[in-house]
């Protein structure tokens, strides 16, 4: 049976950007639909069903946060946002907003890939949650079990920091920022206490990394979020 | 169960105890050693009670405290922090006294000063000691002091009356009543007789004779008596409070308000003093005013000060006072209860000084103007009459020593009066053979009537019975003698005197009407103005010349605006500086940082010649008026007061709306200014990076084509990429250096690992640093730190940054962090060539390089961006070079105290 050829929605304004891109992901074997501007892209996403959207921010006919608003109404697929502005705000609003992950103008194409591909396997497993056993490194996470072993030796997490992980591990490649994790491990009425998420993340690395001054998977984006990588970068 | 009426505790008296409760914690605690009498063991109690204190830690100092030479109580202090004291010369001798000042700079948080009621030296910032412990419970110091009881305000009297003994040294109630603590220190008469006979009492020579009348049996239990009554009383008010607090039980303050009467008489202080006793003991608030009638207004300066100084005791033994211009004082006193609801009238028995029979007591008039208030009459002392009559002395000297020109203006008044009488007299005489004799009476009459209209009352009286004597003398027979024939011209003399009286009377009492009519008037206008110029004034400098014209026109006085600078601190530059006003900004200072009037005519420095006014505003003081009047009785008179105050308040609003003009102004500037700089940098940013996106982009996606590329071509696509994401590191570097000098840069503060950033600065400088070997040294303890995540890691990625430019492959570079001190010292070192000598600060400066034009790449902004961030963190940033080789960069974070992060129990427990 020939696998579906997967296909990506790129809605950038400028042209030689959509050249690079669109080369650059035929050469992994997608499909590339391009938008100029983010009508045209709300209408591709539509009718085209893509597996991925590459957006970026700064469209000439609108804001590229609306966009991602009006999709998530409807749609769940990864969305990449590319950014040329100044400081995290941008990104971070997005990333509230719905989309996966993020890019900062200049990037590298095989940064782009990179991301592009993991969003893809995530769109393809439905994401990392319905997976029971789910490994990184030397760590495996055990999800019906609820535990946690290190290079075979069982690793005790607190009841936080085990939802925490779950977290990380149920959105994989993807970025949380600090909101999101507050909100989803502390509760609402917790969405200031931003240390909280900065204690629980370093006991978690010091558990769970070799070395946690140079994290290989448990990464922080920083003032943003943090992003758990399954294969660490070479 | 819902409350009834009566049983729900008052929402206003709770809010004011929630704002009482408020003031009080910010404020220092003050607990007062109450006794009877001296050598109960006061000190010794509260020097007991502060060395425990200390055992226990809190930071304890003896401010001042007298130990009379007794070894038990010097014992005591051993081991105790002692406040030096203040040496002061005052009339050739050196005397020391307690240091405020240095009590305010030390700030322990516990301070020992002895004797409340004591009277400091002249030339002190206070009178009183216990105005100088306000200020030191202002301050937030906790203040242990003694007392006796005789030097209660409300009980001095009393004291006095057992005693024989009266001391002036008092302090007011309300200081009393106000402590947080009293602590009664009591021993039974028979031993402290024991006491003193055992010489435990300390006595200078001069007080021995006084205390031999003063220590006896009869006195001292009459004295303990009273110190234990006053504490119980205090004790039930305690005890109230603290059922209101907890809304238990249903004794609820009464609706009582007691209402007193200041009047001319020297019994007024007992009348006074009275009513304060009684307030309390009724637990009831109580007013006191003094209704200034026309003839009261007439009366000499110094009677008019003894009322106030009344009236001002009145204050300080808690009653809110009030001064009321009106010619009827039974009216305007029942009219006054009526508008505050009060339902008792105090006043002093009216001596008996009747003219008719018809006549009705202050007393009798009010009953009958108002029957539905109770009155309590407060029996006269017999001496009272003999001060009376004292005071009226001092007053008639005073009087006498008038201004020698207005004494030539009332005599020049009386020569008219006679001039006039003699006058009429010498037209009259031709008319004497034509006309009848009624007819000269009745331009006799007329000349009285005109005399008092335009002369007053005393020249009146002296028209008047020169006209008598004139017209027995010239016309009546027989003539040219004042031998009266027929006896009905006794009524005519009697019917021209009385009349010229009364027209002299009545002429007399509406021209003081008019003219404090005319005095109220000239106020108002004064206002009037005052309030129309400054509410058109819209700079600083309008307010500060209308203020000062306006003052110095109004009050007859030299005056000044003091302005705060930016820091608080007062200057003169603000006004224009007059010679003659010799202000002294201390005092200027002291009276803006607390609020509080000083200076000349106040409590604070009295003995100062300008008085300083501060200008308080809703939100905070303003600035301070100096003033300095032609006439220093000025700042004595009530009304002068008032309108001074008003003044004062009315100049602060203008200041403070100035300033929020200021404000506002400033704030819509800066914003717009941001705006515009954010999207000029944001528009910056977005045309510098697409480009660079486009070029790092398609020179990779040359390397990553299907075709491969060929060396030397791949060498080229490689060598693109490289420049193009060296260009983006350039470009973010200045566009963050532009929004770091343009002043407006907003840091993300937030609590955080250091970890966390400088993994993410190995990370982003992992491709930088592959040839070198990079250690990491973070101990496992570090506590969190306050910054922007964002910044610091580019510090840490700028240092990284250089340390692989300036070092050749294979060198080690150490990223290490060390609590130092307040603060958190980060170092990136390496062990490269170091930089060159001499040069350490200059690579910190803007576009600097280790060596000029060299081949490695970079324009220097690296360290001086660096600079820029850790500075906006209130850290330091230096290199030097390490012994041996190398170049160490370090940083420092200040640490702060980092928020209390929830246990795991408790955020558990908070889930459920």
């Amino acid at each position: 049976m020939a696998e579906p050829v997967p296909l990506a929605l790129l809605i950038e304004d400028e042209p030689q950007i959509r050249r690079f891109v669109r080369t650059a992901l035929e050469g992994e074997g997608w499909n590339v639909v391009e938008s100029g501007t983010a009508q045209q892209g709300m209408t591709d996403a539509g009718t085209r069903k893509p597996d991925v959207i590459v957006l970026d921010l700064g469209l000439p006919d609108g804001d590229g946060m609306d966009f991602i608003r009006d999709l998530r109404r409807w749609s769940s697929v990864p969305i990449i946002v590319l950014s040329a502005r100044l400081g995290e705000q941008d990104k971070i609003n997005a990333l509230d907003a719905g989309a996966d992950d993020y890019l900062s103008k200049p990037f590298g194409v095989g940064e782009l890939l990179a991301r592009v591909r993991a969003a893809g396997r995530r769109q393809q497993t439905g994401g990392g949650a319905h997976a029971v056993i789910f490994q990184f490194g030397e760590v495996t996470v055990d999800l019906s079990l609820r535990t946690v072993h290190k290079a075979g030796a069982l690793v005790h997490l607190t009841p936080i920091e085990y939802r925490l992980l779950s977290l990380l591990v149920a959105n994989a490649g993807k970025v949380l920022t600090h909101r999101q994790i507050l909100r989803d491990v502390w509760g609402p009425s917790h969405a200031e206490d931003g240390h909280y998420v900065r204690v629980y993340m370093g006991h978690l690395r010091h558990k769970l990394e070799d070395d946690p001054a140079q994290p290989k998977h448990i990464l922080t984006e920083t003032a943003v979020g943090y992003r758990l990588v399954q294969v660490a970068r070479e | 169960m819902p409350f009834s009426n009566e049983q729900r505790p008052d929402p206003d008296a709770l809010l004011a105890m929630v704002n009482l409760r408020e003031s009080k914690a910010q404020r220092g605690k003050l607990r007062i050693y109450f006794g009877s009498s001296a050598g109960v063991g006061k000190t010794f109690a509260m020097l007991l009670a502060a060395r425990k204190m200390q055992a226990e830690g809190v930071d304890v100092v003896v401010g001042l405290v007298e130990t009379h030479g007794r070894a038990d109580t010097a014992a005591l202090l051993e081991g105790l922090e002692m406040l030096p004291a203040k040496s002061v010369t005052h009339r050739d001798r050196t005397l020391s006294d307690f240091d405020l000042d240095a009590a305010l700079r030390r700030r322990p948080m516990l301070i020992l000063v002895d004797e409340l009621a004591h009277s400091n030296l002249p030339g002190a910032r206070h009178p009183k000691r216990w105005q100088d412990i306000d200020e030191l419970l202002s301050a937030g110091i906790d203040v242990f002091t003694t007392l006796n009881v005789q030097h209660l305000e409300s009980l001095n009297d009393v004291v006095g009356g057992i005693t024989n003994v009266r001391v002036w040294e008092t302090v007011p109630d309300t200081v009393f009543d106000a402590a947080d603590e009293v602590v009664l220190v009591d021993i039974p008469a028979e031993e402290l007789l024991a006491r003193l006979k055992a010489g435990k009492v300390y006595f200078s020579q001069q007080a021995q004779h006084a205390a031999e009348n003063f220590f006896r049996r009869g006195n001292l239990m009459a004295l303990r008596e009273l110190a234990l009554r006053r504490t119980a009383d205090r004790v039930e008010g305690d005890v109230q409070a603290y059922r209101v607090d907890q809304s238990i039980g249903s004794i609820w303050k009464t609706a009582t308000a007691l209402l007193t009467c200041v009047g001319p008489d020297a019994g007024a202080e007992r009348v006074v003093r009275a009513a304060a006793r009684l307030a309390s003991q009724l637990n009831a608030d109580w007013h006191a005013i003094y209704v200034e009638t026309p003839s009261l207004q007439r009366l000499p300066a110094a009677r008019r000060e003894t009322i106030l100084a009344s009236l001002n005791l009145a204050q300080n033994l808690g009653a809110t006072t009030a001064v009321i211009s009106s010619p009827d004082v039974a009216e305007s006193v029942v009219a006054y209860a009526r508008k505050h609801n009060l339902s008792k009238l105090v006043i002093g028995r009216d001596p008996n000084r009747r003219l008719w029979p018809w006549q009705r007591s202050s007393g009798q008039r009010l009953a009958v103007l108002a029957p539905d208030i109770d009155m309590i009459e407060i029996g006269r002392e017999a001496k009272d009459r003999g001060s009376a009559a004292r005071t009226d002395a001092t007053a008639a000297s005073f009087a006498g020593a008038e201004s020698p020109e207005r004494h030539k203006r009332k005599n020049l008044r009386y020569l008219t009066a006679a001039l006039a009488c003699s006058g009429v007299t010498v037209l009259s005489m031709p008319l004497a053979p034509h006309f009848d004799r009624s007819n000269i009476v009745a331009i006799y009459l007329l000349t009285v009537v005109l005399v008092g209209m335009r002369l007053g009352r005393g020249p009146a009286a002296l028209a008047a019975v020169l006209c008598v004597s004139a017209f027995d003398f010239f016309f009546v027979p027989p003539r040219f003698s004042f031998a009266v024939s027929d006896v009905q011209y006794l009524l005519t003399f009697a019917i021209m005197l009385a009349v010229g009286l009364m027209a002299g009377q009545l002429t007399a009492g509406l021209r003081s009407q008019a003219r404090v009519a005319l005095h109220r008037e000239e106020r108002a206008g004064a206002l009037y103005e005052l309030a129309r110029d400054l509410s058109g004034a819209i700079q600083l400098d309008q307010v500060v010349k209308i203020s000062d014209e306006s003052i110095e026109r109004t009050f007859h006085a030299t005056a000044a605006l003091l302005l705060p600078d930016p820091t608080g601190r007062l200057d003169l530059t603000s006004s224009r500086s007059d010679p003659e006003l010799k202000v002294d900004l201390g005092i200027a200072q002291w009276a803006f940082d607390n609020a509080h009037p000083a200076g000349a005519g106040t409590d604070t420095l009295p003995g100062s010649e300008v008085m300083y006014v501060p200008f308080r505003a809703p939100v905070q003081a303003r600035g301070v008026l100096a003033l300095r009047p032609r006439n220093r009785r000025l700042l004595k008179i009530p009304e002068q007061r008032q309108l001074l105050d008003t003044f004062a308040a009315l100049i602060a609003i203008a200041l403070e709306r100035v300033h929020y003009v200021g404000v506002a102004q400033d704030a819509v500037v800066s914003m717009e200014s941001e705006r515009l700089r954010n999207s000029l940098l944001a528009a910056l940013s977005h045309d510098l990076r697409t480009p660079l996106t486009v070029l790092l982009g398609l020179a990779e996606s040359l390397t990553l084509g299907k075709a491969p590329l060929c060396g030397e071509q791949l060498e080229t696509a490689v060598a693109i990429q490289d420049e193009a994401r060296r260009m983006g590191t350039l470009v973010s570097n200045l566009l963050d250096m532009a929004r770091i000098e343009s002043g407006e840069v907003k840091l993300d503060l937030q609590w955080q690992p250091l970890e966390e950033v400088v993994g993410a600065a190995l990370d982003s400088t992992r491709s930088l640093l592959v040839q070198h070997h990079v250690e990491v040294r973070l101990p496992a303890d570090l506590p969190l730190v306050r910054f922007d995540a964002l910044l610091i890691e580019r510090v840490l990625v700028n240092l990284l940054e250089n340390a692989s430019k300036y070092t050749p492959a294979g060198s080690h570079v150490t990223l290490s962090a060390e609590v130092s001190g307040n603060d958190l010292k980060v170092a990136v070192a390496d062990d490269g060539p170091g930089l060159p000598p001499g040069r350490e600060e200059a690579l910190f400066q803007k576009f600097t390089r280790g060596n000029r034009e060299s081949a490695t790449p970079g324009v220097g902004l690296g360290l001086a961006i660096c600079r820029a961030i850790i500075e906006s963190h209130h850290g330091s940033i230096v290199g030097v070079n390490r012994p041996g080789s190398g170049v160490s960069f370090s940083f420092t974070l200040p640490l702060g105290t980092p928020p209390v992060a929830t246990t795991e129990a408790d955020l558990e427990a908070a889930h459920g």
